[in-house]
């Protein structure tokens, strides 16, 4: 692990797997709620990093990190949810032809996974979904779409994820749900946040 | 008439409300948000005797103008500007009393960019996730104010103060420098990169806005042509895109990003950019720590 220095008070933690980046985000949760962790304002995770920032004396925590033990994730770890899905995807078929599969496949390929939210970004509420084995990873499509509906389902490169509401995007759309991602209002605002693990449940069964 | 309130008469160019921003949810993908100017912010609500997170106007190079529903006591710092009430000249940067049914005009800014102007009891729009900030990236908080709008105010909580000294403010930079504290990716440039940085001369881009403040001049060179990962970004973070032009990014910034952070301007240092005009020259002091 690697501890970056970002300016005077942030601190970039880096490591080498999208799974260690999940384990080391847990630790760090798990060491704030025991109070072991010095105060810090933002705890955001990303692909391979973690940023700590609003700390007072990061050069501290930064010698202090290499000593600690993360343990790996366990697949039991964090808060399970189910959303219903409808696959309608406009890129359903082109999906189930990249992964040479009929698609009706692509339902049982998708519900048979548990993704975890590795960290959010894009938009509020837009979870970038971890999970999906290394053989169905996809490229964004070539053109992006100006407007992907609130609610699709969509794949792009190693990850999952819902779109919280309408906007621009340039992933594989499989499906739809009519799960409310984001509600400001709402307590959790966001469904997909950090940590929580999602089973996608093909709707009607 | 009695009920506090205000009608946007003139919207300006971009008038939004801000407070101190929603720290704290960077990991569900919320931008911090706030006022760029915080320092002008706080001054704003400090001469009308609010606390420094109520919400202010903030105005974009043209001002804007409101006419109050109850006689209130407002205030405009930042950029500086003329002010009138139903006409007349009257103080910028102390607290004045417009009576109710006046209109309150903030000028076009004669030097500097972002206006602050606060009510006594502040801007009482709905909080969304704590803050009433307008959120520009992300569509979080109140539209920008359009003509026509009514915006309620709270209720002021406390006297006015004595007014403080807005003389003692730096004024709007002609050349914005910004210490630039190297890192976390500064392994992403070559190694002269620093060198050229602090020895480049660069102008704040039109381009600009609150999520990043961007610069035209000479490009820096990856040293890399991998992709980095998206990863978290802290405001104030010097983004370099593939064009090699650096961003600097502010309020509104996205919480996440995939270009390499050369170095970090520390906060402080924020609110000369956020009242820096396109064509301002730049440049910036680099340094290790």
């Amino acid at each position: 692990m690697r501890a970056l220095p970002v300016g005077r008070h942030a601190l970039l933690l880096e490591v080498d797997t999208a799974d260690r980046a999940e384990a080391l985000h847990a630790e760090l949760l798990r060491r704030r709620a025991a109070g072991t962790l010095p105060t810090v304002r933002e705890i955001v995770p990303a692909a391979r990093t973690v940023l700590l920032d609003g700390l007072a004396d990061p050069a501290a925590l930064a010698a202090d990190v290499p000593r600690w033990r993360v343990p790996p994730l366990s697949a039991e770890a964090g808060e399970l949810i189910e959303i219903a899905v409808r696959y309608d995807g406009p890129d359903l078929a082109e999906v189930a032809d990249l992964w040479r599969v009929p698609v009706e496949r692509v339902p049982e390929i998708i519900g048979g996974i548990t993704f975890r939210v590795a960290f959010c970004g894009f938009a509020p509420g837009f979870g970038y979904l971890t999970g999906l084995p290394e053989r169905y990873h996809l490229a964004r499509r070539a053109t992006p779409r100006t407007a992907v509906p609130v609610g699709s389902l969509g794949l792009a490169g190693e990850y999952a994820g819902v779109y919280p509401r309408s906007s621009p995007g340039g992933w594989q759309l499989v499906g739809s749900t009519d799960a409310v991602l984001w509600d400001a209002a709402r307590e959790p605002a966001a469904l997909f946040a950090p940590g929580v693990r999602v089973h996608f449940v093909p709707e009607g069964r | 008439m009695s009920t506090r309130a205000v009608e946007v008469v003139r919207a300006g160019a971009l008038t939004t409300v801000q407070d101190l921003g929603r720290a704290g949810f960077a990991h569900l993908g919320v931008p911090r948000s706030g006022a760029l100017d915080q320092p002008a912010h706080r001054l704003a609500n400090r001469l009308v005797g609010n606390p420094p997170d109520a919400a202010t106007l903030e105005t974009t190079l043209t001002g804007t103008a409101v006419r109050v529903r109850a006689t209130t006591v407002a205030a405009v710092v930042g950029a500086p500007c003329t002010v009138r009430v139903q006409g007349r000249p009257v103080a910028w940067g102390a607290a004045i009393r417009i009576p109710a049914g006046a209109v309150l005009d903030v000028g076009p800014a004669t030097a500097g960019l972002r206006g602050y102007l606060a009510f006594a009891g502040g801007v009482a729009v709905e909080p969304v996730l704590g803050s009433r900030s307008t959120d520009l990236l992300s569509g979080l908080g109140p539209a920008p104010l359009a003509d026509g709008d009514v915006l309620a105010l709270g209720e002021p909580t406390g006297p006015t103060p004595p007014d403080a000294d807005v003389s003692r403010r730096p004024g709007p930079p002609t050349e914005l420098v910004l210490p630039l504290v190297l890192g976390p990716r500064r392994d992403w440039f070559t190694s002269d990169t620093p060198a050229s940085l602090g020895a480049a001369r660069y102008t704040v881009a039109s381009a600009s806005n609150r999520i990043g403040l961007r610069t035209d001049g000479p490009a820096l060179s990856w040293a890399r042509t991998d992709e980095l990962p998206s990863e978290g970004m802290v405001l104030g973070a010097v983004q370099v895109p593939p064009d090699g032009r650096p961003v600097l990014f502010l309020a509104d910034h996205p919480v996440t990003g995939g270009y390499p952070v050369i170095g970090v301007v520390p906060e402080e240092h924020l609110a000369l950019a956020a009242q820096a005009v396109p064509g301002t020259p730049v440049r910036f002091t680099v340094t290790a720590h």
